[in-house]
C-alpha cells in the first residue's frame, strides 16, 4: 500500500492558487501524498522538486494563459533531469483549441474549469502503474 | 536496489531520490541497500528542528540551510508533515518556505508524511537520514511535524535538537511542563520582531533556571518508563552539563541565524568533549534496536495468530465477557501456526 506521490505546482506569474489547493486537497483525500510548492515556480524549480521528491505525477495549474510557453519548457527541463517517465497533467484556464497542442507536447491530461475532482483522481490512478 | 548504491555514493540525485522512496515504502531491496550504505554514514552533523505548528520551523530551516551553504557546506533536508488519519493522504507543504534553496545543487530537500507514526517523525525518517548522510551531505536538517508536548522522537535521530518557540504560544506554565522543551539543545524564539517576545524569552529562561534539564543519559520508551539500559562500559568522563542557550531569530530576514549556527557548533564541540557523543549515540542505537525489535516481534506474532482469533476476542471484549488485559493474556496463550 504505497501512497501515490504527486507534485502540484504553479508555474508562471499568476497568483490564483485556489484551484491548485482544491486539487491538492482532493488528492490528499483520495489517499495520495501531495507535495505542494506554492506560487511562481520556474520550470527549473518544478523539475528539481519532482526529482528530489521522486513523484509519480506532476500537475501544473496555469491560469495566466501562458500554458503554451510554460508547459513545453517544464517538459523539457524534466526530460533533461531524466524524468521522461513522469507524466505531466495541466489544469486551469485552457481553451479547448489548445488541448491538442498540449497533448502533442506530451501532456498526459488537461483539466479545465468544472472538472470533477474524481475524474482527476481516476486519471492519476490509471497513469500510475501499481508498484 | 543494491545496484544503485555506487551511483548514490557518487552523488547521483535521482538514485538518492529513488532509494528514499523505497525506504519510505519499506520496499524489498531497501534494507539491503541501507546495509551497503551503512559503513558510509556517520559523517554528517544531524540537526533536528521541532516546535509547535506556526512557530516558523520551515522558514528557520530555510535560513539555516542558506547560512550553511554560504560556508560552503552541503545540506540535506528531511521535512515531515502529518498523514491524514482518515484517508492516509497528506499535503506536504514545507517546500513553500524553502524556495530560496531551489536550484542549488548543494541542497537536497525531501518531504515525508508521518504515515501513522505519532512521535513527530515518520518511522523511516532515520533511514532516510542515513541515505542523505551516505550521499555525502555535510549537514542534515530534520524538520518534524508541528509538535506539541510529547512528540520527542527527534532526540533519537538528531545530534543537536533545536526547539522553536514564538511569542504568543502560551503562558509560562506551558514552559515548565515536561516534554518538548526539555529536549532542546538550543532554544530558538523565532518571530522575535513580534510583541511579547520578552515574555517568551523570560518564560523559557525561568524554565531552564528552575529545573535542571534532563539527564541526557536516560530516555523514556514510548510507554513513558525510563529506559533501563545495560551499564555503559565507558562511564561519563566529563560530567559537565550542556545548558541550552535561548536565541532570538527573525528567520525571513536572517536575523539571529549566525548565532544559531554558532550555538550548533558549540553543541557539536560539547559532544566531542569527554564522551558525550559516545553516550548519545549509544542510547540512540539501543533505542532504535529496541523499537525495531518491538515492531518485528509484533509482526511475527500477528502473522502467526490463527485466523479470526483477533476478531473473536474483540467481540468478547465488546460484549464485556473479557476485559482487555485478559484478552491479551488469551492471545499470548493461543497456539501459533
Amino acid at each position: 500500500m504505497d501512497a501515490i506521490r504527486v507534485l502540484i505546482a504553479k508555474p508562471g506569474l499568476d497568483g490564483h492558487d485556489r484551484g491548485a489547493k482544491v486539487i491538492a486537497r482532493a488528492l490528499r483525500d483520495a489517499g495520495m501524498e501531495v507535495i505542494y510548492t506554492g506560487l511562481r515556480q520556474t520550470p527549473e524549480m518544478i523539475a528539481e522538486a519532482a526529482l528530489q521528491e521522486d513523484v509519480q505525477v506532476v500537475g501544473l495549474s496555469i491560469l495566466s494563459g501562458a500554458h503554451l510557453a510554460l508547459v513545453p519548457r517544464v517538459r523539457e527541463v524534466m526530460d533533461a533531469h531524466g524524468l521522461n517517465d513522469v507524466p505531466l497533467l495541466v489544469g486551469g484556464i485552457i481553451p479547448d483549441s489548445d488541448i491538442a497542442s498540449l497533448k502533442a507536447m506530451g501532456v498526459a491530461g488537461v483539466f479545465g474549469p468544472g472538472t470533477n475532482t474524481e475524474d482527476i483522481i481516476q486519471h492519476i490512478r490509471h497513469l500510475v502503474p501499481a508498484a | 536496489m543494491i545496484e544503485i548504491v555506487p551511483a548514490l555514493l557518487a552523488g547521483d540525485r535521482r538514485a538518492l531520490a529513488r532509494l528514499l522512496t523505497r525506504i519510505e515504502n519499506e520496499s524489498p531491496g531497501a534494507a539491503e541497500a541501507l546495509a551497503a550504505l551503512y559503513p558510509h554514514t556517520g559523517r554528517a552533523h544531524i540537526i533536528g528542528v521541532t516546535g509547535s505548528p506556526g512557530t516558523g520551523k520551515s522558514s528557520l530551516v530555510n535560513a539555516i540551510a542558506q547560512a550553511y551553504r554560504a560556508q560552503g557546506k552541503t545540506v540535506g533536508i528531511i521535512c515531515v508533515d502529518p498523514t491524514s488519519p482518515f484517508t492516509g493522504g497528506a499535503i506536504l507543504g514545507d517546500r513553500i518556505r524553502m524556495r530560496d534553496l531551489a536550484g542549488d545543487a548543494g541542497v537536497f530537500i525531501r518531504s515525508m508524511a508521518t504515515r501513522g507514526s505519532l512521535g513527530g517523525l515518520s518511522r523511516t525518517a532515520r533511514d532516510a537520514v542515513r541515505a542523505l548522510d551516505a550521499a555525502g551531505f555535510d549537514v542534515i536538517l530534520i524538520e518534524t511535524v508541528g509538535a506539541g508536548q510529547s512528540e520527542v522522537d527527534i532526540v533519537r535521530a538528531a545530534q543537536t535538537t533545536l526547539v522553536v518557540d514564538a511569542p504568543g504560544m502560551g503562558d509560562d506554565v506551558q514552559a515548565i511542563k515536561a516534554g518538548i522543551l526539555e529536549i532542546a539543545d538550543v532554544l530558538v524564539v523565532n518571530k522575535a520582531d513580534r510583541p511579547g517576545v520578552d515574555n517568551t524569552v523570560r518564560a523559557l529562561r525561568t524554565m531552564i533556571e528552575t529545573g535542571h534539564p534532563v539527564r541526557r543519559g536516560q530516555m523514556t520508551t514510548h510507554h513513558g518508563q525510563v529506559m533501563h539500559l545495560e551499564a555503559d562500559p565507558l562511564p561519563p568522563v566529563d560530567d559537565s552539563m550542556w545548558i541550552p542557550p535561548i536565541l532570538r531569530t527573525v528567520a525571513p530576514e536572517g536575523q539571529g541565524i549566525p548565532e544559531v549556527l554558532a550555538a550548533v557548533k558549540q553543541h557539536r564541540d560539547y559532544l566531542d568533549q569527554g564522551n558525550h557523543r559516545h553516550q548519545l549515540e549509544r542510547h540512540q542505537v539501543e533505542f532504535e534496536l529496541l523499537t525495531r525489535l518491538e515492531a518485528a516481534l509484533m509482526a511475527r506474532f500477528l502473522g502467526a495468530l490463527p485466523p479470526q482469533a483477533m476478531t473473536e476476542l474483540v467481540d468478547r471484549v465488546r460484549a464485556r465477557e473479557l476485559d482487555p488485559a485478559a484478552a491479551v493474556e488469551a492471545l499470548l496463550k493461543l497456539p501459533k501456526s
